[in-house]
């Protein structure tokens, strides 16, 4: 058979590159175009340059919330993937607790975030929530409204609450995938339970992982919605993420170009950081194979 | 190194079986001999898995005992009965070297680095992997993969017994022939007592000292292959052992000999007299390499059978001729030099190889 040596294939792309170019290209453009100019009105603009990303970078305010997001992203992925790696392991295999303990654990995900942040902020109150009525009963003084530590941990242990299923499904879907026959090999060869953990469960959850990492590190580097309902980003600061001091800047203070150039270094830090962790754990694993 | 006794062996998936079709395996006795290599053999969902992991101890049969060397061990998990097991598919540990999936089963059990280091060069060596082992396990392809399970499987020489559950499956025909070999060869050395399930009867019988035929739940012969080729207990042996298989076909006796679609085949009187104890349903078997077809040749003499012949396949070195009388097909292995003449020819039945079913069992 003759191979047909046009370019007509080209055109079946074409669909794919306008909703890809509509839905992201052109909106990203915009705010590239935003990030090097000063724009007044349509007929009012002048190019400044990288004046905008000097300032942005240069801003102190913007490197504590850059180190505050950074502990933050850190402490839920610390908590939530050895949690629910721990969860996915204790999971029933078979019977009816296996769609008992999906439904439990499917419901947070099901939450509208707004949803979330209004339920935490209620349950959180000393007065008339649930939980901070207990913790203040035990003699410990939580107000999330007025000490930032117990603002900062309330949103932690909220993220923890919301988002620790999606890591404990992902695991249980990556357990499951095992063939009995390794946990009987494991056992004829007499491996201990870390063993089989360590060299058998840990390896065969470990594509699963890497995808729960990066939806956790992406998400919880973004989060928005819920902060701004629970504490609306303080007391002072204390739980002011990037994504609020973006808003902050975009929206409150209609300077728009710091924002947009704010916005391009934020885009990035997430690309880079997600490639880099991709490509590291990638080359980790497949290293020594040849 | 163990001898394996089945003490009033069964086992039923269900809590409350009541029926034979509820048992996954039948009731059974048996002793296999330290040092035995058995081949397990059967077709699929005919329980030889089943067996076999009631051995490991990766299931408890839910009647009777497994003894090891006369020790009962029913209760005991795997890693108590110190046995080793070679899967179906290939299970390594991705993570680890070659060389560290060899020693897994030796450092699990504390075994010191240098007798560790030792026993893994020598399997390496026996399994040519000795060039492989600083690589990954996962790069490597599915060969080489169920080639180290099959050496964790032979790397601990204090093992009751080595368990091959249809270990080859995987491997290409050319590497599978040069394995089992090794596995002979390391039988021979070590004599070691292994079971090896198959549903492959050239796999049995070339690794086999004896082999263990099974057929919907039950063993229905164990024996050397000679045997089973030449005294099939059950019509199953018969059909299953041989390339191709045995011709069954239902007869009635009467005056003296076996009817079958009409016509005479003579019996002798050993048959006669064991068959006259029997009732149910009655079955003839032969052996394609037991009837001789003549053709050129109308005489059919008395003990002859006028068969039409439908087709002559040449395997290279041998001949097989399917043949037809009534609505009975019987096919006839014959030598390589051997001329078939025309569409018809004279069918012979050698008596001495002649066998008599009575609802499938041997009589005589």
């Amino acid at each position: 058979m003759n191979k047909i040596t046009n370019n007509k294939a080209w055109f079946l792309v074409l669909p794919v590159f306008f909703i890809v170019a509509i839905s992201a290209i052109i909106p990203l453009m915009t705010v590239v175009n935003y990030s090097v100019q000063d724009i007044f009105d349509p007929q009012t603009r002048f190019f400044v340059g990288t004046e905008w990303f000097e300032q942005v970078l240069g801003d102190s305010r913007l490197h504590d919330a850059l180190i505050r997001q950074i502990i933050y992203t850190l402490s839920v992925l610390f908590i939530e993937i050895p949690l629910g790696i721990a969860v996915a392991l204790t999971l029933p295999r078979k019977g009816w607790g296996v769609s008992a303990s999906m439904v439990l654990l499917a419901l947070p995900l099901l939450i509208p975030w707004n949803v979330v942040g209004t339920i935490w902020q209620i349950f959180g109150r000393a007065d008339i929530g649930l939980g901070g009525y207990l913790i203040n009963l035990m003699g410990i003084d939580y107000n999330y409204a007025q000490n930032p530590m117990d603002a900062w941990l309330t949103v932690l242990v909220m993220d923890v609450w919301h988002w620790t299923s999606l890591i404990v499904l992902l695991c249980y879907a990556g357990l499951r995938s095992i063939p009995d026959a390794y946990y009987q090999a494991a056992k004829i060869d007499g491996a201990s339970r870390w063993a089989v953990f360590r060299f058998i469960q840990l390896p065969k959850m470990q594509s699963v992982l890497v995808i729960g990492v990066l939806l956790r590190f992406m998400d919880s580097f973004m989060i928005y919605t819920e902060p701004f309902v629970l504490t609306g980003g303080g007391p002072g600061n204390a739980t002011t993420f990037l994504s609020q001091f973006l808003t902050r800047m975009a929206v409150g203070q209609f300077d728009l170009g710091p924002a947009a150039a704010f916005s391009l270094v934020y885009f990035l830090i997430i690309l880079l950081v997600c490639w880099v962790f991709y490509t590291v754990v990638m080359n980790a694993g497949k290293q020594g194979e040849q | 190194m163990a001898r394996i006794d089945l003490k009033s062996l069964a086992h039923s998936y269900f809590p409350d079986p009541k029926t034979d079709e509820d048992y996954a395996l039948r009731r059974m006795e048996h002793v296999w001999e330290d040092g035995g290599a058995y081949a397990l053999l059967g077709p699929s969902g005919c329980g030889k898995t089943t067996l076999l992991n009631i051995i490991s101890g990766l299931l408890t049969p839910s009647h009777g005992q497994v003894l090891f060397d006369g020790k009962d061990v029913t209760n005991l998990a795997p890693e108590e009965r110190n046995i080793a097991q070679v899967f179906q598919f290939p299970v390594i540990y991705d993570t680890m070297t070659v060389y560290d999936n060899l020693a897994f089963p030796l450092r699990n059990r504390g075994v010191d680095e240098k007798r560790v280091d030792a026993r893994v060069r020598e399997i390496a060596g026996m399994l040519d992997l000795t060039g492989k082992l600083k690589q990954k396990a996962r790069g490597l392809g599915a060969d080489e993969k169920q080639t180290i399970s099959l050496g964790r499987g032979l790397v601990r020489d204090d093992v009751s017994a080595i368990l091959f559950d249809e270990p080859l499956t995987v491997i290409d025909p050319h590497l599978k022939w040069v394995l089992r070999r090794k596995l002979k060869e390391i039988h021979n050395k070590l004599r070691p007592t292994m079971v090896y399930v198959t549903h492959d009867q050239v796999e049995a019988l070339t690794f086999a000292d004896k082999v263990v035929v099974m057929y919907g739940g039950k063993v229905v012969q164990l024996g050397t292959p000679q045997e089973l080729f030449e005294n099939p207990a059950h019509t199953f042996v018969g059909y299953f052992i041989g390339s191709p298989g045995m011709n069954i076909m239902d007869c009635k006796i009467d005056d003296g000999a076996a009817w079958v679609d009409g016509q005479r085949i003579g019996l002798s009187d050993r048959h006669l007299d064991a068959i006259s104890k029997q009732s149910g349903k009655i079955e003839l078997g032969i052996r394609p390499e037991f009837l001789t077809l003549e053709t050129g040749n109308t005489d059919k003499g008395a003990d002859g059978i006028e068969v039409n012949i439908t087709k002559v396949e040449d395997l290279g070195q041998f001949k097989i001729a399917t043949t037809r009388f009534g609505a009975s097909e019987i096919k006839v292995k014959l030598g390589e030099d051997e001329q078939v003449i025309g569409q018809s020819g004279i069918l012979r039945f050698a008596p001495e190889w002649t066998k008599l079913y009575a609802d499938s069992q041997l009589v005589a």
